[in-house]
């Protein structure tokens, strides 16, 4: 087959799709660039009532699943680092740990917010139980135990978004939100990382490097496709001619499926 | 490991033209990127984009291939500028600092060719780069420059998934942006420990920057002597 032959048969199939595309989109175009002139808190209304004209009836419940999934993790989280702020003598300040706190609060409204505007009703915050049964006892006494389980849920924060993606495809705002939140989550994982690498806590870098040798452990189903030198069938060792060590896995952060983070916390959940 | 020699556009000029680009399938997307992937078979067939506008810019198209020949360039912005961070360290650059800029040099580098390899059929040529505004002896030049690079890259990103129309780009720009995020936030701390997401980036929502090609380019244009237009890329 040559390439024009080829060139034919992919014109053939769906001649439309960006007409299509483009269809759906037209309606809520321009709505991001709307935004950046509003305040900032006043974006999540902003979200609602662009549902209403955009689709002339509530959001679909699968965007709204998907938010809530995301409020489900930054429940978690913002309790987590909460507690961790109001434990006194675990977060040294220097650490700044309340910034990512902070964040994971700001998460939990602006999602809230999101979701009401929309027509939906937000997921209430959960009961916790942060030593995972038992598995992490001195989390809210050892610094360092407390550092190991913020690296498990930012790096599943991380996932998580990543793996809800396409799912929000159409919505432009709600996507373009989310993946403002995962590169944040991602800023938190590489931080939480930072500090355990230089203060020798853990062989850890901020990126993650193959399945960063959590194979046979709790934490193995959070890295478990990170080992993958391939992305989309090219294989980084060695791409281009260069050789990029270990950036071969740790260049491309992995996808978490919805049901897999629900498993990867759900020993957290009292 | 190899130097970073600029590639010599390939002799044939095919263009697939802006029929292909407008219809390009969602369906047949692993089908054309599995032609990318026999690149190595089809290399004499690839095309490099070669049409200027009228003020000289090279035109990278409309549709995703436009917006993943965008992130080609950032990507090749970044690699390059890390390429000759690495080739000389700043003075007093520690082995902490030495580890983790070549360790972002690798993937910027891993980045660049991975989408030279997916855009075979349809790519911006290997760019060249103006970098005279940075002291590469000066630790604080290089720093504050990749600072930069590295959040407007997360922006660029978190910007463009809205314009991507097929699934399988957006999921690997996502994969790619939170390595870039990582990054931005190793950076600042090595500047300045503890900004890894200061209020600088990040807003009272807690939500990271996303800027139009339109705010990247005009912020990135300084670094590119071969200068790129975005002027027809999706809006949205």
């Amino acid at each position: 087959m040559n390439l024009s032959t080829i060139f034919t048969e992919i014109e053939r199939v769906d001649p439309e799709i960006y007409d299509r595309v483009d269809e759906r989109r037209g309606v809520i175009k321009n709505f991001l660039r709307g935004t950046t002139r509003l305040a900032a808190a006043a974006v999540p209304v902003a979200l609602g009532g662009l549902f209403n004209k955009a689709y002339g009836q509530k959001v679909s419940g699968d965007v709204l699943g998907v938010l809530n999934f995301a409020l489900t993790l930054e429940h978690l989280e913002s309790r987590f680092y909460q507690t961790a702020l109001g434990t006194a003598g675990l977060t040294p300040a220097k650490d700044k740990i309340n910034v990512i706190r902070d964040h994971e609060m700001a998460h939990v409204k602006f999602l809230q917010q999101a979701i009401a505007s929309a027509g939906g009703t937000a997921v209430a915050e959960g009961k916790y139980d942060f030593t995972a049964k038992g598995l992490y006892p001195n989390v809210f006494k050892d610094y360092k135990q407390f550092l190991g389980v913020a690296q498990a849920f930012e790096d599943t924060g991380v996932g998580a978004y990543k793996g809800q993606a396409s799912e929000l495809k159409s919505s432009n705002d709600i996507l373009t939100a989310a993946l403002q939140i995962h590169s944040v989550e991602a800023r938190h994982a590489a931080h939480i990382r930072f500090i355990r690498m230089v203060n020798g806590y853990a062989k850890v870098k901020p990126w993650i490097i193959g399945d960063d040798n959590t194979k046979g452990t709790p934490l193995e189903p959070i890295y478990k496709r990170e080992s993958d030198h391939r992305q989309v069938l090219i294989n980084l060792e060695g791409i281009g001619g260069y050789d990029v060590g270990n950036a071969a896995t740790a260049s491309f952060d992995e996808p978490l499926h919805k049901d897999e983070v629900l498993a990867i916390v759900k020993p957290f959940m009292a | 490991m190899r130097s970073p020699a600029p590639i010599a556009s390939p002799p044939l000029g095919f263009n697939p033209g802006p029929r292909l680009l407008q219809s390009a399938p969602r369906r047949s997307f692993l089908k054309f990127t599995g032609l990318g992937l026999a690149g190595v078979a089809l290399a004499s067939a690839g095309c490099h984009i070669q049409k200027e506008t009228p003020s000289g810019r090279l035109d990278i198209g409309e549709h995703d291939l436009a917006v993943l020949n965008y992130a080609y360039a950032l990507e090749q912005l970044e690699g390059a500028f890390y390429e000759k961070v690495v080739a000389g360290f700043y003075g007093g650059a520690s082995a902490l600092e030495k580890d983790l800029l070549t360790d972002i040099r690798n993937d910027e580098i891993a980045h660049r060719e991975w989408f030279s390899d997916v855009l075979v059929l349809k790519k911006v040529p290997r760019l060249q780069f103006d970098f005279s505004s940075i002291n590469f002896a000066d630790r604080k030049s290089v720093l504050t420059t990749a600072r930069t690079f590295e959040d407007l890259g997360v922006s660029a990103y978190n910007g463009a998934g809205q314009l991507l129309a097929l699934s399988p780009f957006l999921n690997h720009a996502g994969k790619i942006v939170s390595v870039e995020a990582r990054h931005a936030a190793t950076i600042r701390n090595l500047l300045n420990f503890g900004s890894f997401a200061d209020s600088d980036v990040i807003d009272a929502n807690g939500l990271d920057g996303a800027r139009t090609p339109a705010q990247v380019m005009a912020l990135a244009d300084k670094y590119f002597v071969t200068k790129i237009s975005v002027a027809d890329l999706p809006t949205h």
